[in-house]
């Protein structure tokens, strides 16, 4: 049984290491060289003041925003509190209302065709902070309507706001939603 | 698929294979102790290292006081772990106030954590500290994962060396891996990722506005904590306006390298990589993906240069690939034909539900058949939520064992016993004599190949089988029906192989699974660990047999198409029906329109 001191002490040593100095070691780097991303990519207001995070998704439901991705957040969606998907699975009748629901809020805002999927299935995260292209071009005729604004200058924005794929072919084409409706209450408050 | 997802698919594993050499040479000789690039820095740390652990480096052990010592440090791990999630309010930054654990949450986690698991029944960023993702999580992300690479590194000197019992210092193995490997590519893959947007910093939760204030209903509660019910039995609540709200904080980047590069998976939040903190974007999606399969395929190569022959590191790497790709071709086409009960109301047919946006289709699929095909299980998106079919894969390649890649070390051990069994059944069908690597597989052999591939399945499936009989058990599916089933079939093959993702929407906080699970997590480690080390101490004793014309060559396509058959047949006998009464019954009703 001559293991059980290095047992322990190696333990002790491992856990100054690896919890010790490695995440301080990394945080020290992280700061000096990303700043920005390393305290969570804030958006800030003309007074330096944090007023939400471009990585994270909030909820938005009125006409002359755009909408999110649904949020199986408890409490309410987009909660970061409680980051999430609804785990339903395909073949739930609950899961199956709750789409058709969603379905139905959009047609009844003049959504007509087929609806993109990501804008009616609840992110992973429950925060996702983007919709697809097609989801965002959808809502354009809503948004300009509720805005009192042509559906150009609102498309106009849209365009502005649409990441393409990273180095032109990972991930997916994608809207920031909260950037995009931060600058449409900046364009026509 | 479309072009984009061809292309960042392909790319990828050009990255993946263009990496394999490099990093299984560098380890080899990180392993055989000779000097590396790093040697110069990191040779003094470790002589510092071992004067205070007071060991000696040159003493070599049997594989008896290897497994025991294995078990202390991974003993001193869980006590650890157990004792600071009990305490958790008391120790130090800890700017939320998060109160402890109860005892039965804290097993399961010490135990999941310990066995390189990291199953979780709890939810990161309301339960657990910074000090104990940090000081606790962190640590046995790095030990767990050593631990797993030093028994495969100790079964491929059990090939290697002849005629000794001696396998090596399970204190160097320890310290080289932490100090050569797992330490320096963290750190680089750590910053990588915060440049991506994944945060690293200390700060208290953050409260922020919402540009467009919303509200939900709050059930009441007595001051006992029970929901209150008006006189018709309905629950009463009230409307609670929501016009800020808290967004977590920590030291996530640090803590989501290791935790792919380990194999480990635990996330920081709830969401694990799905998080937009933890995988901000597709750059960190694939450099995410990429740690997770990394160490699993170079070991590969470890495994050929150390027996002097790389192609028997190729061929076992061809055969996870193939198997690998496969899934990942089912699993894309399930999900990109979508749900048709969900296009029957006016929706496109992809399916999107638990998936992200900036990950697309491809990337989330990507990372599913890595996350269960090693034994990594941080997940990008919903498991619970992939269609039947598609689903299927994830909880497919966690049932054939954790071979395909694997988790770091334990897949290639786990892999090189079913090598041995591939050997012996072919031995016998053709008339050969049972060898493998120059050493002749005996009854010694035998047996603890059979206990490394059963015993993970064999407790999948009784655990299971209680299950289903067990009312608790049944009231936490989160989904009627075949559905069901799947998510208690995914637990148990989860815990057990101790991969750690979920069909998630089972309540996993309850006794039952809190302590069955303990258990399985238990057995699904250290039963195969111990039996291959046992089998490597047997073959370590061995002579060596130079090949003859008798020996079957275990470095060439046939071989590795009759391996790639023995994983199948395996895996289809022992879990066929259980599959077909979940995700098959599943799949059959969607596609009935039901």
């Amino acid at each position: 049984m001559k293991d059980i001191k290095p047992a322990i002490l190696l333990f002790v040593v491992f856990t100054v290491i690896c919890g010790g100095i490695y995440p301080a070691v990394v945080s020290g780097i992280a700061s000096a060289l990303f700043p920005k991303q390393a305290a969570g990519s804030f958006i800030t207001d003309k007074g330096g003041k944090e007023i939400g995070s471009t990585l994270i998704g909030q909820p938005f439901s009125d006409a002359k925003y755009f909408w999110p991705r649904p949020s199986a957040t408890s409490d309410f969606g987009n909660n970061p509190m409680a980051s999430g998907g609804s785990n339903a699975g395909p073949t739930n009748p609950a899961y199956l209302q709750t789409v058709g629901e969603r379905v139905k809020a959009l047609r009844d805002t003049g959504v007509t065709g087929q609806v993109p999927a990501d804008l009616v299935q609840a992110s992973a995260s429950g925060l996702d902070p983007h919709i697809s292209p097609e989801s965002t071009l959808l809502q354009v005729p809503r948004v300009a309507k509720a805005r009192g604004v042509s559906e150009a200058l609102v498309t106009m924005a849209v365009t502005h706001a649409t990441e393409t794929r990273q180095f032109g072919f990972l991930g997916a084409p994608r809207v920031n939603v909260l950037e995009l409706n931060l600058a449409l209450d900046r364009l026509v408050p | 698929m479309n072009a984009y997802e061809w292309l960042q698919t392909i790319i990828f594993f050009v990255v993946l294979l263009a990496l394999v050499k490099p990093l299984g040479s560098f380890m080899a000789k990180v392993f055989q102790g000779e000097r590396t690039f790093l040697s110069p820095v990191l040779v003094p740390c470790e002589k510092v290292i071992y004067r205070i652990g007071g060991v000696k480096p040159e003493d070599e052990m049997g594989w008896k006081r290897y497994a025991g010592s294995m078990l202390l440090l991974n003993l001193m791990l869980f006590v650890g772990l157990f004792a600071m999630l009990m305490t958790q309010h008391l120790l130090p930054l800890n700017p939320q106030k998060v109160p402890s654990f109860t005892w039965q949450l804290a097993l399961n986690t010490a135990v999941s954590f310990t066995t390189n698991t990291n199953w979780q029944a709890y939810v990161g960023e309301q339960a657990a500290s910074y000090f104990t993702q940090m000081v606790g999580f962190a640590v046995h992300n790095f030990v767990s994962a050593a631990t797993g690479i030093m028994i495969a590194i100790t079964v491929i000197r059990g090939f290697v060396r002849r005629k000794t019992s001696l396998l090596g210092n399970f204190w160097v193995d320890m310290t080289r891996c932490t100090l050569y490997i797992l330490l320096p590519i963290s750190i680089i893959a750590a910053l990588l990722l915060v440049s991506q947007g994944a945060i690293q910093n200390f700060s208290a939760y953050k409260s922020v506005p919402l540009v467009q204030s919303t509200n939900y209903d709050k059930p009441k509660t007595d001051d006992k904590g029970a929901p209150l019910k008006d006189a018709k039995g309905n629950p009463v609540v009230e409307n609670v306006i929501v016009k800020e709200v808290s967004i977590p904080m920590g030291p996530v980047a640090s803590q989501e390298a290791i935790k792919e590069l380990g194999t480990n998976g635990g996330g920081f939040f709830n969401a694990n990589s799905a998080h937009p903190f933890e995988n901000p974007t597709p750059l960190s999606n694939f450099i995410e993906i990429l740690l997770i399969l990394l160490i699993p395929g170079a070991l590969t190569y470890t495994f050929g240069v150390m027996v002097g022959n790389s192609r028997q590191g190729w061929m076992l790497l061809g055969v996870m690939l193939f198997i690998l790709v496969s899934a990942f071709g089912v699993l894309q086409w399930a999900e990109s034909s979508g749900n048709p009960l969900v296009a029957k109301l006016g929706v496109q047919s992809i399916n999107m539900e638990g998936k992200e946006v900036r990950n697309g289709l491809a990337g989330s699929n990507l990372f599913t058949v890595a996350t269960t095909g090693t034994s990594c299980g941080a997940v990008n998106s919903m498991h619970d939520s992939l269609t039947p079919i598609g689903g299927m894969m994830p909880l497919s390649l966690i049932l054939l064992g954790e071979i395909i890649f694997g988790g770091v070390g334990s897949g290639l051990y786990t892999m090189l016993a079913f090598a041995i069994i591939a050997v012996f059944v072919s031995g016998l069908m053709i008339g050969r004599t049972p060898e493998y690597l120059g050493k002749k597989i005996e009854v010694k052999e035998m047996w603890m190949s059979i206990l490394v591939i059963l015993t993970a399945g064999v407790t999948v499936l009784i655990l299971s089988g209680i299950a289903m009989i067990t009312p608790q058990a049944v009231a936490s599916m989160a989904n009627p029906g075949a559905h069901g089933l799947s998510e208690v079939l995914y637990a148990f093959a989860s815990m057990s192989n101790n991969n750690g993702s979920a069909f998630a929407g089972l309540n996993a906080s309850v006794d039952f699974y809190t302590l069955l699970g303990s258990l399985a997590m238990t057995v699904g480690r250290y039963v195969p660990a111990i039996a291959v080390l046992a089998m490597a101490g047997s073959l370590a004793e061995k002579k060596y047999i130079p090949p003859s014309l008798g020996t079957l060559p275990t470095d060439k396509a046939p071989f590795a198409i009759w391996l790639t058959l023995v994983i199948l047949i395996v895996g289809a006998l022992t879990f066929f029906p259980a599959l077909a009464l979940g995700p098959i019954v599943e799949h059959l009703t969607m596609r009935g329109g039901h």
